[in-house]
C-alpha cells in the first residue's frame, strides 16, 4: 500500500467516526448524570433530516446544523419530560423516541429524498495538514470534525476538575445525596439529556450535511445504536470513547478498500466488520473490572424523583 | 441565657402514626444533648423537622430566641445547622475532596488550595485525619463519617445534628468520635445526639431529651441518672428490658462440627483452625469473639456458603460439608447472619416476597406455582407474632429499621422450627425493645428443642441467653464450659486467645490486646452491614 492510499484512509477514519463520536459523546455525558437515552437514533434521524430542509431552504449549511441541533433538543425534551418528569422507565421510553423519530423523519424527509445540497466544505490548514499520513487526517477536516476534536478534552476536563463536571457525575452516581447536599438534580439531568439531544443533532446533521450531503431514509444505519454500545465498552471515558469511534471508522474504511482491492469476502461479512470490530476491541479494553473509573456510574438508569 | 435552638409544641402526622406529638426540646450553646428514644420513637422526624427535611404540622422553631420557618436543608445550613445522617449520603466513586466540594458554595469550592488546608486543619485540629484524595469507595465506615462530619464542620454549624452516630463504628471509632465531639463543643459549638444506646449517652451528654411513641416523656441529666432508669423511661413501664433467663434442657446432639479447617474468602479473612464443637438440641450455644476472629468464615461453613469435607460438619450422623445452603436448609437448618440488608434480606424485594425466599417449603410453593394467598397470610402472621412494625407486608426490605427488619428475619427463620439455627450478631444494632423480643423469641425457639448457636461480639447477650458459652479467637475456638460455670472474665480471656484454665493477674488487659489487634479487621464487617 503506498502513502497516500494510508494517508487517505486515515482522513476517511477520522471523518466517518465523526458523526459516531459526536452521537456518542452527548449520550456519554447524558448517562454520566445517570440518564440512559436510549433515542439517539432518532434524534439523529430527526436533526438530519431538518437540518437538510433547513440548509436546503435557506442555503445555509450553519442554519442547518443549527436547526439540526434545535431538532435534537427538542426531540430530548420529549424524553426528558417523560423519563424525568414523569418517571416513566427511562428504557422504554429511549426506545420509542428511536422508533417515533426514525418514523417522523421518514414523513417529514418524504419530499426531499434524493435532492442535492451543498455540503459542509473542509478546512484545510496549512502546513500542517502536509504532515505525512496524519496531516490530512487531522488537518484537513470540515468545522465539525475539528468541534469534536475540542470537545473530547473539554469535557474530559469539565468531567474531571470543574464544579460542573463533578455535579454531573454525582447526578449519576447518587442523586439522592446531591438533593440532600441542595443541588438541582433536575435541572442537572434536563440539562445533560439536552446536550446529549444538541450532540445527536449535530451528529445527524453532519451525516447529511457534510459526510453524504443528501437526505435517506433511515440514513444513520444503526450509528446511533453502535454509540450506545460505545459509551459502555468506552467505560465512560471520553478518551476510549474516541479511539472507539475511530476505530469503527477505520473499519468501515477498510471493508470499502478490501471490497475494492477485489478480496473474496462476502460483501456482507465485510459490511458488519466495523461493529464487530469496534464492539471486539473495546470489550477486550474495557475487561478490567477492577478498575473503578471504567464501572458505569451506579444511578444510572433509575428514575429519580426528588423526596420530600 | 437564650437557648440556641428550642422547639415548641411540634406535631408531625403520617398517614396512620403521629410521629411527633407536642414535643418540646431545648439545646443550649455549647451543649451535647442526647435525643434518646427506641426506633420508631419519633427521633428521626424530630430531627428531620429541625434540619428542615420536613414540614411540620403544628408547633414552631426558635433559633436564638427569634421564630424560624425552615424551609429546607440549604435554609437550616444557612442558619448554622449543620447534620451528618445515619445512612451516609457520599458519592463512593468520588474523592475524599470532590465530596466536599460538592457540599460547598460553589464560589468557596472554587479555592480547591484553600479547602484542602482547611481540611487539614480541621484534621489536626480535631484529630480527624484523612487522605482528601482517597476514593470513598477505599474508605472505612468510621473514615467515611469522618468525611460526613468534616463536611458538615466546613459549613461552621452553631447545632451540629448526629443521627445514631455510633450505630455503625467500632468501640474504639467510637473513642475516637467522643473526643473529636468534645472539643467541638468546647469550641462552643452545640451538639443534638441521637442514640439509643444509653451507655455512651452517659458517657457524651450533658442532657437528654426522652422520647417514646412520638411524646417527650422526661428530660433527665444521664451523668446522674443510672441506665436502668433511662432504659426504663424509654421502652416504657411494663416493658422488660431483659429476657427472662432461665436454662435449657438438653438432648440429644443436633449438630457437630469435627476438626474443621478452613481457609478465609481473602488474605486478610481469618478463617477456622481445627474447631470441634457439637451443639445439642433444647440448648443455646454462645460463642464469644470480637469480628475478625473467623466468625464469617464459621458462619458460612455452617451455612453451606463455604463447603468443607463431608464429615466436617454433621447433622445427626450424616455429613453435611458439602451440600449447599439450600440442601442444609432441607434438613432442618436456619441462618440468620450479620448482614440484614444484602444477605438476610433482599433490600429491594418486599416483605412477602422475603419470605418467600427461605419459607417456600412451609407450603408456600405448590408444583412450582406460588400460593399468594398462603405467602400472604404467612407473612401477615410473621409480622404480627413478632410484632414488626411496618408499613404493610408489600413494603421493601429496606424502609425497615435495622431492628423491625431482624425481627423480620429471626422470626421468618423461627416460625419454620428449625432443628439448628446459626444467628450472627442477632441483636446487633437493634434497639433495646427489639432486642428482647429477638432474645425471647431465641429462647422459645430453644425450649422447642432447637438447637441454637450464636455468634457474637455482645456479652451481656451471650450470659444472657447462652446455656454453654465458648469464645472464637484466631480462628481457634476456646474451651466450652456451661454458663454457670464460667464466668466473663473467663470469655474475655477466651477473646483474648488464652485459653488456659488458671486466671492470669491481667485479665481486662487481654481483651484489650485482641480488640486492638483486630481493630481493622471488625470494621470489614462492619462495613457490610453499613
Amino acid at each position: 500500500m503506498d502513502m497516500d492510499l494510508i494517508t487517505n484512509i486515515l482522513f476517511a477514519a477520522v471523518r466517518t467516526g465523526t458523526p459516531l463520536l459526536l452521537v456518542a459523546i452527548g449520550e456519554l455525558i447524558c448517562e454520566r448524570a445517570g440518564v440512559l437515552n436510549l433515542g439517539q437514533e432518532g434524534m439523529m434521524l430527526m436533526g438530519a433530516v431538518l437540518g437538510f430542509i433547513a440548509a436546503l431552504t435557506t442555503g445555509s449549511i450553519v442554519t442547518g446544523f443549527v436547526v439540526a441541533a434545535l431538532a435534537g433538543v427538542l426531540m430530548s425534551l420529549l424524553f426528558g419530560f417523560l423519563a424525568l418528569t414523569l418517571s416513566t422507565n427511562q428504557y422504554a421510553t429511549g426506545l420509542a423516541l428511536a422508533i417515533f423519530g426514525g418514523g417522523l423523519s421518514a414523513f417529514i424527509g418524504q419530499p426531499f429524498v434524493g435532492k442535492p445540497v451543498d455540503g459542509l466544505h473542509a478546512i484545510v490548514i496549512p502546513y500542517l495538514s502536509d504532515i505525512p499520513l496524519i496531516g490530512k487526517a487531522l488537518f484537513a477536516q470540515d468545522g465539525m470534525v475539528y468541534l469534536s476534536f475540542i470537545l473530547v478534552p473539554a469535557l474530559a476536563w469539565m468531567l474531571k476538575n470543574s464544579r460542573p463536571g463533578l455535579i454531573i457525575r454525582a447526578a449519576g452516581e447518587s442523586p439522592d445525596s446531591l438533593h440532600a447536599l441542595g443541588h438541582r438534580v433536575m435541572m442537572v439531568r434536563y440539562l445533560a439529556v439536552m446536550f446529549g439531544g444538541a450532540m445527536a443533532g449535530l451528529a445527524g446533521g453532519y451525516l447529511s450535511l457534510a459526510y453524504t450531503p443528501m437526505w435517506n431514509e433511515g440514513m444513520t444505519a444503526g450509528r446511533g445504536w453502535i454509540a450506545l454500545a460505545l459509551v459502555v465498552f468506552a467505560g465512560w471515558q471520553l478518551g476510549r470513547l474516541m479511539l472507539g469511534a475511530y476505530l469503527f471508522g477505520l473499519a468501515s474504511i477498510l471493508h470499502l478498500v478490501f471490497q475494492g482491492l477485489g478480496f473474496d469476502i462476502s460483501p456482507s461479512l465485510l459490511a458488519m466488520m466495523p461493529y464487530v470490530a469496534t464492539i471486539l476491541v473495546l470489550v477486550v479494553l474495557s475487561r478490567s473490572r477492577d478498575n473503578p473509573a471504567l464501572q458505569a456510574p451506579a444511578a444510572i438508569g433509575k428514575p429519580w424523583r426528588p423526596v420530600h | 441565657m437564650t437557648p440556641l435552638l428550642e422547639v415548641r409544641h411540634i406535631t408531625k402526622e403520617y398517614p396512620g402514626c403521629r410521629a411527633n406529638d407536642r414535643v418540646n426540646l431545648c439545646i443550649d450553646m455549647g451543649e451535647i444533648h442526647a435525643l434518646l428514644g427506641e426506633n420508631g420513637a419519633g427521633k428521626s422526624t424530630l430531627m428531620k423537622i429541625i434540619y428542615g427535611v420536613v414540614q411540620p404540622d403544628e408547633g414552631e422553631l426558635l433559633w436564638r430566641g427569634m421564630p424560624v420557618n425552615i424551609k429546607g436543608p440549604a435554609h437550616a445550613r444557612q442558619l448554622g445547622i449543620g447534620m451528618v445522617f445515619q445512612h451516609f449520603s457520599l458519592f463512593d466513586t468520588l474523592s475524599v475532596l470532590e465530596n466536599i466540594l460538592l457540599s460547598l458554595p460553589a464560589h468557596e469550592a472554587r479555592d480547591r488550595l484553600r479547602v484542602l488546608r482547611q481540611l487539614d486543619d480541621m484534621g489536626k485540629r480535631y484529630g480527624m485525619h484523612l487522605d482528601p484524595h482517597r476514593p470513598v469507595s477505599t474508605l472505612s465506615t468510621g473514615e467515611r463519617q469522618r468525611v460526613e462530619l468534616i463536611r458538615a464542620l466546613l459549613n461552621e454549624p452553631q447545632l451540629l445534628i448526629l443521627d445514631e452516630p455510633t450505630s455503625v463504628l467500632t468501640p474504639q471509632e467510637c473513642e475516637g468520635l467522643f473526643a473529636s465531639l468534645r472539643k467541638l463543643a468546647a469550641d462552643g459549638c452545640s451538639i443534638l445526639f441521637i442514640s439509643h444506646k444509653l451507655q455512651e449517652v452517659k458517657d457524651l451528654c450533658q442532657r437528654a431529651t426522652i422520647l417514646r411513641g412520638g411524646c417527650v416523656v422526661d428530660e433527665l441529666d444521664p451523668r446522674e441518672t443510672d441506665i436502668d432508669t433511662m432504659a426504663a423511661r424509654m421502652v416504657g413501664s411494663g416493658t422488660a428490658t431483659h429476657a427472662t433467663t432461665r436454662p435449657g434442657v438438653q438432648g440429644e446432639a443436633a449438630i457437630s462440627v469435627h476438626h474443621l479447617t478452613l481457609p478465609g474468602f481473602s488474605s486478610h479473612e481469618v478463617g477456622v483452625r481445627d474447631v470441634s464443637f457439637t451443639a445439642y438440641k433444647g440448648e443455646i450455644l454462645g460463642i464469644a469473639g470480637v469480628a475478625g476472629n473467623g466468625q464469617a468464615c464459621m458462619l458460612r461453613a455452617l451455612s453451606g456458603e463455604q463447603l468443607s469435607q463431608s464429615d466436617d460438619v454433621r447433622i445427626g450422623a450424616r455429613g453435611i460439608g458439602r451440600l449447599n445452603p439450600a440442601q442444609r436448609r432441607k434438613l432442618g437448618m436456619a441462618v440468620v447472619p450479620e448482614d440484614r440488608l444484602g444477605r438476610g434480606a433482599v433490600p429491594d424485594m418486599t416483605l412477602v416476597e422475603n419470605a418467600l425466599l427461605t419459607a417456600a417449603d412451609q407450603g408456600l410453593v405448590k408444583k412450582g406455582v406460588i400460593q399468594h394467598g398462603a405467602l400472604r397470610d404467612w407473612t401477615s402472621q410473621l409480622c404480627k407474632l413478632f410484632k414488626v412494625k411496618t408499613a404493610g407486608i408489600d413494603a421493601q426490605a429496606r424502609s425497615l429499621s435495622g431492628g423491625n427488619l431482624q425481627k423480620f428475619i429471626i422470626g421468618r427463620e423461627v416460625l419454620q422450627q428449625p432443628a439448628v439455627l446459626v444467628a450472627s450478631h442477632p441483636t446487633w444494632g437493634v434497639d433495646i425493645g427489639s432486642a428482647v423480643a429477638i432474645r425471647e423469641a431465641l429462647l422459645t425457639l430453644r425450649d422447642q428443642g432447637c438447637a441454637v448457636i450464636i455468634l457474637s461480639e455482645d456479652l451481656d447477650e451471650l450470659f444472657e441467653i447462652s446455656d454453654r458459652m465458648t469464645a472464637l479467637c484466631h480462628g481457634q475456638l476456646a474451651p466450652i464450659k456451661a454458663r454457670q460455670d464460667t464466668s466473663v472474665e473467663e470469655v474475655g480471656r477466651w477473646m483474648g486467645g488464652d485459653f488456659s484454665d488458671t486466671p492470669p493477674a491481667a485479665e481486662s488487659s487481654a481483651i484489650a490486646a485482641a480488640t486492638a489487634a483486630h481493630s481493622d479487621l471488625p470494621q470489614e464487617n462492619r462495613h457490610a452491614q453499613a
